[in-house]
């Protein structure tokens, strides 16, 4: 950086500070157009982090008819773990269904006027990471579905899979809205140093004068419109991480109730580092557009 | 070192400040550029400076037809020319520091470079210590020096002063024209437009005058009487 660029930096930034409170709401109005893609984003991760926790949780029920006896259910159960896909296989036989059905669902006396147990033994599957794609998935029903013994087979995936759906609907949405919003702050920034040049015509009328070249004219303006950009994203790093402590705590909550471990994350350092160099970029194209504009028009007058 | 060749403008409100206007100025020459107000001087000055540009003719300046010259020489090529204002032109906001620097400033000038030349050009029109004075705390005469520093702290080899005695008592304008005139002895060509003719026949320099739009006589300083009596 040579002494013209320091000079330019250092005097934007006395400039701005010069005049706080229009400068902090300039800011404020930049920060909150970065932080909302920003945090959108955000929700997006973590909602797919969240499901990807129970995404290795999908299990498949495999339902006996109920006239399948004990013995018959153990050595099904032997040859389901004999599988590469499966991870783990729990035999849950109907003596113990009904108990945990008596213990959990509260219908315990009903329960009792039952004559004999309803239900049926069953299987709980676990199928491997590697194994718990759709189309895994749909193999190691076929496969189970196939035995004559097998009443029913239920995959609980159809909900993770409507969520990614959604999810895929909001990541488009959020480009859309990070695009719209980015312009936003073009127009933001630019305004700005419009004003800033309105306002300091007759300096850059006398610079011009004494020869200063278009790009000394506008180097100024430039640093005013990057300083804004970069200071409008850490304002919305800031928001965001406010906002991360206080949606955290719910989100605690909302997991410990689905009994997961899942805590919300925040921005990691090269989300950060984007957000940061999007608002600079964004400040210092939109002042560059509107020097552009505004500054060829003025020339000075004797 | 200037050079107008059968000039004409007309602005675009359809006046034409000049008609057909053709003089020399040599390098290390002092000329006064006289006329009533509307004749002409400013116009001329401004197409010198490359504020405005010929409807017809050339205008050369340092052997190059301003016609010709890019937009984007035309910041360079005024760096060449130091310019005195009648309202002198200060920026209100700054110390006279930064405002005598501000030629240098543009050029990129070491800060250390800049230091010195600002402190000699402050000195040259007897303002040394008065860097860190806001303008409006200065008088009006003090301030003219201070746009007389700036126009010649980068040393340029032409100075243009465009009714630089405008705002000034008798006593304060002569001793502006003299700074002109120690520039001169330096080898700075200088062109005053002034309509002080008393000033103009105490230093017995060239004349330009002007009336609407068109050259008078370009007189040396004996025949002026003549030229002053036909108005």
């Amino acid at each position: 950086m040579n002494v013209g660029h320091t000079q330019a930096f250092f005097g934007s930034l006395g400039r701005l500070a010069r005049s706080p409170v229009s400068t902090l709401l300039t800011l404020l109005v930049i920060a909150l157009a970065l932080a909302l893609p920003a945090s959108l984003r955000l929700f997006v991760t973590n909602a797919q982090a969240a499901t990807g926790n129970f995404g290795s949780a999908i299990d498949l029920s495999v339902y006996f008819r109920t006239d399948v006896p004990l013995a018959k259910a153990q050595q099904l159960a032997n040859a389901a773990r004999a599988r590469a896909d499966v991870a783990e296989v729990k035999l849950i036989s109907a003596d113990k269904g009904l108990e945990d059905f008596r213990n959990y669902s509260g219908f315990g006396d009903a329960l009792a006027a039952l004559k004999e147990n309803p239900l049926p033994h069953m299987l709980h599957v676990h199928p491997r990471d590697t194994a718990s794609t759709p189309a895994a998935l749909e193999a190691l029903r076929g496969y189970f579905s196939a035995w004559p013994e097998v009443e029913l087979v239920q995959v609980d995936a159809q909900w993770v899979q409507r969520f990614n759906a959604i999810l895929e609907v909001l990541r488009e949405l959020l480009a859309i809205a990070a695009a719209l919003l980015g312009v936003g702050v073009l127009a933001v920034i630019g305004n700005t140093i419009r004003l800033e040049i309105a306002g300091r015509r007759a300096e850059i009328e006398v610079i011009k004068l004494v020869g200063g070249s278009n790009s000394f004219v506008r180097r100024p303006f430039l640093y005013i419109g990057l300083l804004y950009g970069l200071g409008g994203a850490l304002l919305a790093w800031g928001i965001i991480a406010v906002a991360v402590v206080l949606v955290g705590e719910s989100v605690d909550k909302l997991a410990r109730l689905y009994g997961s471990h899942f805590q919300l994350q925040g921005p990691t350092a090269e989300e950060i580092g984007a957000l940061l160099g999007a608002g600079a970029v964004l400040g210092w194209i939109g002042a560059w557009i509107s020097a552009a504009r505004h500054l060829r028009s003025i020339e000075p007058r004797a | 070192m200037i050079v107008f060749e059968q000039v004409s403008k007309r602005y675009a409100t359809g006046r034409e400040a000049l008609s057909n206007v053709s003089f020399n100025i040599h390098t290390g020459e002092m000329v006064f550029l006289t006329g009533r107000s509307g004749a002409g001087k400013s116009t001329v000055l401004k197409l010198i400076a490359l504020l405005e540009r010929p409807t017809r003719g050339a205008v050369l300046v340092n052997g190059r037809n301003t016609r010709a010259l890019k937009p984007r020489h035309i910041a360079a090529f005024r760096r060449h020319i130091g310019v005195v204002f009648q309202d002198h032109k200060l920026l209100a906001d700054r110390p006279v520091f930064d405002n005598v620097a501000l030629p240098l400033a543009v050029a990129g000038a070491p800060l250390k470079e800049m230091d010195k030349r600002v402190r000699a050009a402050l000195d040259q029109v007897g303002l040394l210590g008065r860097e860190r004075a806001l303008p409006q705390e200065l008088s009006v005469g003090e301030q003219q020096r201070v746009g007389i520093a700036r126009a010649v702290v980068s040393k340029p080899p032409l100075l243009i002063a465009d009714e630089p005695t405008g705002n000034l008592d008798p006593d304060l304008s002569l001793e502006v024209m003299r700074l002109f005139r120690r520039f001169q002895d330096v080898g700075v060509t200088v062109v005053v437009a002034t309509h002080d003719l008393h000033l103009v026949r105490e230093f017995g320099q060239r004349v330009i005058t002007l009336e609407g739009g068109r050259l008078l006589g370009a007189a040396p300083p004996d025949t002026l009487p003549s030229v002053v009596a036909k108005r």
